[in-house]
Parts: structure tokens; sequence; C-alpha cells
């Protein structure tokens, strides 16, 4: 497990440590390993975001490094989904929204103007607090990521299929019912499914906006084996109101609060020993 | 006590749900009336009655089905009661002119159901009613009557009456192709009539002959039908009706021969479903009031079907462009209320802007491009079924675009932006995700254009419709379907039998009938369209339009 950059594939092995309530993460000293990569994937310069007239997000500067999971925390509306979406330009979609700073994603500097948008979105896997498949059979919500980038062979989406459905578990449950419509599918099954979706297109990172807020604590704990597992594979950010979520599963944790990054270390240290009052405070429960 | 009162009413809540309920109740009972009257009435003039004759004070004698009764309305002046008096169709309108009378039941002497009488349905001049005297042929009795004649007339009326009817249809077809190759040669020879030279002359003496050639197989075929008609036409039947006046007429005119009076109840059955069937599937006889309405029927699905075919692309790219790209701002809401407002305008206007735009506007255009050598005849810059479609499917878009507009705000946010966040571009979106999630919404609104299209008259009275079409909009010839083509519209039809026929009480059992039957068609419509929804709702689980 400590040298799991150094495996093959994902295998659904279940992990040894099978996350736990308010342990601080089965992975911690697995998942800070790959110290090599010290460079990091996305790199945030002096964010300011605006709606309109209203300021969103405060000068907000982070590294994320690559193969880790890094959780967002911080009390509702605070800016963490509203940082989330700018990574993969989901704020685009929203009208009056203007965004100073830069963003640079291996070096490309994705809030150019002439940068492709869905050539950006493409490299980004996201996942959403409200699972939303598709209304098609299963098979089409897994490939629909490779049909619109015009993959229209039979043998390459079957494979992808398998890959991705294998990537978020839900191979066993779905390997019957591939052409079955994705919206029998149970809640849990649902967000994973999603997840699947997210990664059949080989994403670099994926974005996950409170991908449990929805679910039960068996379905929830499923998901955050499986990001555990796509650590391996993927950098992924993961935005969560769940504090012990954060625990669980990240490396880096940042706290946000008023639009602001008041803190960002790892999760570890902001859990154990927060540099700022607010962050304690909060992470105590007495705010939030 | 208004404080009581008030409680009663709205805290409790009870007698708000009643008045609810009444006012659906009053709903129902007002489309189930509908729907029962004029299912019953236009239903039940196909089952046979029995034929009875009447004799009266003045010596004269009638043989009629017995339709109604009501009270006859005194004289002005006359304190007397007038008493009852009863409607009949007596038939034989070649004898009596007027084939409904009304009897006061004060001048009946006698009544009687005679067993021999006869209902013959004929192709002309209505149905006779009266007793069979014999049966000729080429002047000879082969059958004489009574009793003997009626199995014979009914053994030839079966033989000749098919030939007959196909020796008809033979004609409109093999006719119709020599005159159509005729017109070609015509027309060619126009076209190249300013041409001189000797390949121009040649031309002109290769289509003589051509023309010379259609013409003889014309003549040597009209001769043949002609000799053919002869020995069909000259079966004939002799009757008396019921004062004992001879009336002769070829059996080939016979269309059913019915004996009502002594027809058991699966006979009379029979007789229901054959005429219920001649209705649906035949063509219209004696100036649309009898026969069949089948070319109405088909004229009306075509143009619906063209309708829905127009209107459904154009109402949903408008619907998209409104609902997904345009910036919502105030032109947009201008633009939305304009459309609405379209949807009320009164459908006549929509007829004359038909009439200007498409057939003198657009149709006259066609026709010189494309037809100048048939002007003055036009084809395009008149009435079809291409303007009717057209005509009504700018009635219907903005049924259907404010239908499609309503089922796509309804798909799910979430969809869309998991779909843009693969890296989908907007269109891949549009086209992948939220079309397919909004197809049942947007056959709510087709289900909805249909039900008007179908019941529109009209706008399609200046446009195309006609009371008599010759021949149908889809037949054998190519191109196939010809849109330049005039049809016939149920609706119209109604209008037309009802209120510009001249015989006014034979034509209203038609008027019931064909309207049973344009509910039914608008039914059957929507009821495709609602499986298919059906069926996409099913696949898609989510969308609850």
């Amino acid at each position: 497990m400590l040298e799991n950059t150094a495996m093959p594939e994902p295998t659904l092995a279940p992990p040894q440590a099978p996350p736990q309530a308010f342990s601080l993460g089965p992975g911690r000293s697995g998942g800070a390993a790959p110290a090599k990569a010290a460079e990091p994937v996305i790199r945030i310069e002096s964010l300011n975001l605006f709606y309109g007239q209203k300021q969103a997000l405060f000068d907000i500067n982070l590294k994320i490094r690559p193969n880790t999971v890094t959780a967002f925390i911080g009390p509702s509306g605070c800016g963490k989904s509203t940082l989330l979406r700018c990574l993969n330009r989901m704020n685009d979609l929203v009208d009056g929204v203007r965004i100073d700073g830069s963003i640079d994603v291996h070096g490309i500097s994705i809030l150019d103007q002439g940068v492709d948008v869905t050539e950006i979105r493409r490299r980004f896997g996201m996942v959403f607090q409200k699972s939303n498949p598709f209304p098609k059979s299963i098979f089409e919500n897994v490939v629909y990521g490779l049909r619109i980038q015009g993959i229209k062979n039979r043998a390459v989406l079957m494979e992808a299929c398998e890959r991705s459905l294998r990537g978020a578990a839900l191979w066993d449950e779905a390997k019957d019912r591939l052409e079955d419509s994705a919206l029998g599918l149970s809640g849990g099954q649902m967000q994973r499914l999603c997840i699947a979706r997210a990664i059949a297109v080989e994403p670099e990172i994926v974005l996950m906006d409170e991908p449990c807020s929805a679910l039960d604590p068996i379905a929830t704990g499923k998901v955050e084996e499986l990001i555990f597992n796509l650590k391996d594979r993927y950098t992924i950010v993961i935005v969560t109101h769940n504090m012990q979520q954060a625990a669980r599963v990240s490396d880096e944790t940042g706290f946000f609060m008023l639009g602001k990054l008041i803190e960002f270390d790892k999760t570890e240290a902001i859990f154990t020993r927060p540099k700022e009052k607010t962050t304690e405070e909060y992470i105590t429960g007495r705010f939030g | 006590m208004a404080g009581k009162l008030y409680r009663f009413l709205f805290l409790k809540g009870e007698p708000m749900i009643w008045l609810a309920g009444s006012g659906l109740g009053i709903c129902l009972l007002m489309i189930g009336g509908l729907i029962v009257l004029v299912g019953a009435k236009g239903l039940d003039i196909f089952w046979p009655r029995e034929l009875v004759r009447i004799r009266t004070v003045d010596g004269k004698a009638v043989l009629g089905e017995i339709l109604g009764r009501e009270k006859a309305s005194g004289k002005e002046g006359s304190s007397k009661d007038a008493g009852d008096r009863i409607r009949a169709k007596i038939g034989n309108r070649d004898l009596n002119g007027l084939d409904y009378r009304w009897i006061d039941e004060s001048a009946i002497v006698s009544r009687d159901v005679p067993p021999d009488a006869l209902l013959l349905e004929r192709q002309e001049y209505g149905n006779f009613h009266g007793f069979l005297k014999e049966i000729r042929q080429d002047g000879k009795v082969v059958a004489p009557g009574p009793a003997g004649a009626v199995a014979a007339l009914r053994e030839i009326q079966a033989r000749v009456r098919p030939a007959f009817v196909r020796l008809g249809e033979t004609e409109k077809r093999d006719v119709g192709r020599i005159n159509s190759r005729l017109e070609k040669e015509r027309l060619e020879l126009r076209n190249r009539e300013k041409e001189s030279g000797p390949s121009a002359d040649a031309f002109r003496a290769e289509s003589a002959r051509r023309s010379a050639g259609l013409k003889a197989r014309y003549e040597e075929l009209r001769g043949r039908l002609e000799t053919e008609r002869a020995t069909l036409l000259a079966h004939r039947v002799v009757v008396t009706d019921a004062a004992g006046k001879e009336k002769e007429f070829p059996v080939a005119d016979v269309v059913r021969i019915v004996a009502p009076n002594v027809l058991s109840v699966p006979g009379k059955l029979g007789v229901y479903l054959s005429r219920l069937w001649e209705f649906v599937s035949g063509d219209p006889r004696e100036s649309n009031t009898e026969g069949g309405i089948f070319p109405a029927i088909f004229g009306t699905v075509l143009m619906v079907i063209l309708m829905s075919m127009v209107a459904v692309p154009f109402g949903v790219v408008t619907a998209l462009y409104l609902r997904e790209y345009a910036a919502q701002g105030k032109l947009v809401g201008l633009v939305r209320i304009a459309v609405n407002n379209l949807a009320g305008v009164p459908s006549i206007v929509f007829g004359i802007f038909g009439l200007g735009f498409f057939v003198y506007g657009i149709g006259g255009r066609i026709d010189q491009l494309l037809f100048s050598t048939a002007l003055p005849t036009p084809t395009f810059g008149t009435g079809g079924i291409l303007w009717c479609a057209l005509t009504l499917a700018l009635l219907t878009v903005p049924v259907v675009v404010v239908a499609s507009e309503e089922a796509l705000a309804a798909v799910p946010r979430g969809m869309r932006e998991a779909s843009l966040a693969l890296g989908a571009t907007k269109w891949q979106t549009t086209w992948r995700v939220v079309l397919p999630a909004a197809a049942p919404g947007i056959l709510t609104g087709l289900i909805l254009a249909m039900a008007r299209g179908t019941g529109e008259v009209a706008p399609l009275m200046i446009v195309g419709v006609v009371k008599l079409a010759p021949t149908l909009p889809l037949d054998g010839v190519a191109p196939f379907l010809h849109l330049d083509r005039k049809i016939m519209h149920l609706g119209f039809h109604i209008y037309d039998v009802g209120f510009q026929s001249p015989n006014v009480e034979a034509a209203l059992p038609m008027v019931y009938a064909t309207t049973a039957l344009l509910l039914g068609v608008v039914v059957a419509l929507n009821l495709t369209a609602i499986l298919i929804r059906n069926h996409l709702r099913k696949k898609l689980q989510t969308s609850t339009f």
C-alpha cells in the first residue's frame, strides 16, 4: 500500500484499513507518500471571483499536488464549491461572473480567453452533490464522455465501460444490467455510476462537490473507499460539509470562510493542531 | 355570522373540494353528453329499419322508414289541436322529388309492413323503396317477379356490381395515365415551340406521331370499355313503388339490396356493418349525402401528418433557441408574448395569410419557375394539400413552441451540468441529453397541435380543401405524393353536407355520422401520440409532464 504508485491497476480489494468514523483516514501515511511529485498539478494564484457586484472569493492562493485528495471544508456559502467550479470553468455557465487571478493546470493558464473550455473540462472529471445520471442505459451513461468525443467503436466503448465501472466499484452490481435504465439504480449506485462516468474519459483530476451528502452511511462508506482507491490514478479535490469525511479521506485540507481561504495544510495538521483560531472553532463544532 | 361562514368556507376547506369536484363533474357531463349524442345519432343511421306502407286519406300510399314523431304546431288562428305527425324517409327521389316527408297522423288511413318490400340502395337518386317486378336483360324478361326474382336479383347484382365498379376504376386509371402522357407531350411541344431548325421539326413530327398513337390507344380503350359497360348495363331491374308506379334501372346501379321487413337481427347486423364499412371506406355519392367519406378521412389524416412534420421541427427549434441560446431579457420576453398571442389569432386570418403568402406568393412563384409551360393552368399556384398543411402548421407552431419551452425548462440543471462537465459542447448537450429528456413534453405539444389542426376548417376552405376531390393526394402514379392536389377534409365535409346541401333532411344523418367519425379520427391521432409519449416516458422515468 505504501508503494501504491507502482500498482498497475486499481484492484477492488477492500483497503486494508476500512474507513472508520473519527479515524484520521486509513491512508494517513500512504496518502502523503508521493513526496517526489512535488510539482503541483493545480496552482491557484490570487484568485478573486465576483457574482455581479458581490465578491464571492477573496485572494485565494493554493497548490494541489498530484495523486492526493484535497478537501475543501467550511460553512455553507463560504465559496468552497465556487472555487471547485472555477477549476473546470463550470462557473462560465453562471451569468455575470467575473474572475481575476490565475489558475494553472500543468502550466496551462485555464482562465485565459482563448482556451478551449471543452478541452479543459475533459481533463477534469466532476461528480456532483446530487447524482445526475442521464435518462439512458447504464452503458450509455458511462460512455457518454467518449461518445461526445466521437468514439463509436463498440469494443473500445465496452472496454472503457468495464474499466470505469470496475474503477467505481460498480461492475459486479451492474454488469448484468448494462442496458437497463440508469434511473433504476439505488442512490448510492447512481453516485458511483456518476463517478464511473467521470473517470471514463481518463481525466487527470476528479472534482467532487459534496458527493456523499445525499447518501446513507453505507453508500457513503463505499464512495469513500472508492475515493481512497482512485487516489492512485487521479488527483482528487473534494468539497465536503462533513468534517469527519474530510478527515477520513483527504491528505490535505483547506478551510474556507466567507470567501477566504483561512488555512490550508496537511489534513492531520488541520485537525490536530490548527494554526488559526477560527479553524479550531469550526472543527470543534463551535459554529458552522 | 360572517366569521362563521368564512370559517366554514375557507378554514374547513370541505366546500371548496365539493366546488372543485362539481366543476369537474359538469365538464365530464358535457363531454360525455356530446360524445353520446353524436355517437348515438351518427351510428344509428346505418341500422336497417322496417319499411312501413302508409295509406293516407287522399288515396295515396307511400313506403318508408319512420324516423320520428312530433307534435305538429297548430296552424295560425286555428284553436284545434293538430295532433301528431310522423317523419318518414320515403326514398324514391326520382319519383317523389323529395325523399323525406312529414305525414299527419290524422291523415293516415292504414299502415302495414309488407314482407316483400325491398330497399335498393342506388348509385344515383338515393334509395328505392318498393316491390320487385321483374328482371330484364336486353329487353327480355329473365326472371319474372315477385317471388323468384329477389334471389335472381341478388345473384346478378353480386356479379354485375363489382364488375361495374372495377370498370370505373380501370377507366379512371388507364385513361388518366394516357391523359397525363398526352399532357406531357403537349407541354414538351410548347416548351420547344420557339425553337426552329431541322431538329425541332423532327421533334415536332415525332411528338405528333406519339400523340396520335396515344389518342388511338385512348379510342381503342374507350371502345372496349364502352362495350363492356353496355353488357353490364343490359341487366335491368323493374320495380314498382307503393302507389304502383313502375321504374326501371340497371342492376349495376344497385349498391345494396335489403329486404328489411323479413330480416333477422343477425341479418340486420350484417347490413349495419356493411353500411358502416362502406361509410368508412367508400367514395361519396349523390353530392356527398350518401356513400362513404374515405377521401375526407384520408385527406384529413395525411394533411395532419404533413402538418406535424412541419410544425414540430419548426416549433422545437424555435423553443430551443428561445430557451437555451437566447439571452433572457426584454426582447425574448416580447417574442414569447408574441408567440403566445399568435396561438390566439382567429384561424381565418391564417387562412387569408396562407392564400396570399403560400398560394399566390410562393405557389405562384413556383409555377413561374418550374411549371411555366402549364400556365395559365396553375399547379402550385392554387390551393392544395401542401398549402393546407403549411397554413395549419403556422397555426399550430405556437402551441408546439410553448409546450416545448416548458419541457426544456423542466430538464434538470444537473443533467446539463453533468454533460458539460464531461467536455460536451452546448449543442452536444442539447442534442444528446436535453432534447431526449424533453421529448415527452414536446410530444404533449404535438398532441395539442394535432387536435387543433384536425378540427380546423375555416382557413382550409381557402387554401385547398374542396367539396369533392376526384383523386387522392397519394396514389400509384409517380411522384406518388401529389402535394399540389386539392383534398377533402372531414370538418369541411360536415360544413358542406350540413349547410350547403340542397337536400338538408337527407344530409342530416350524414352530418352526425361524419361528426362521430371526425371525433374518432381526433381520438385515434391523439391516442397514437399518447402511446408514443408513454413509451418514451417509461424509458425516461423522470419527466413529469
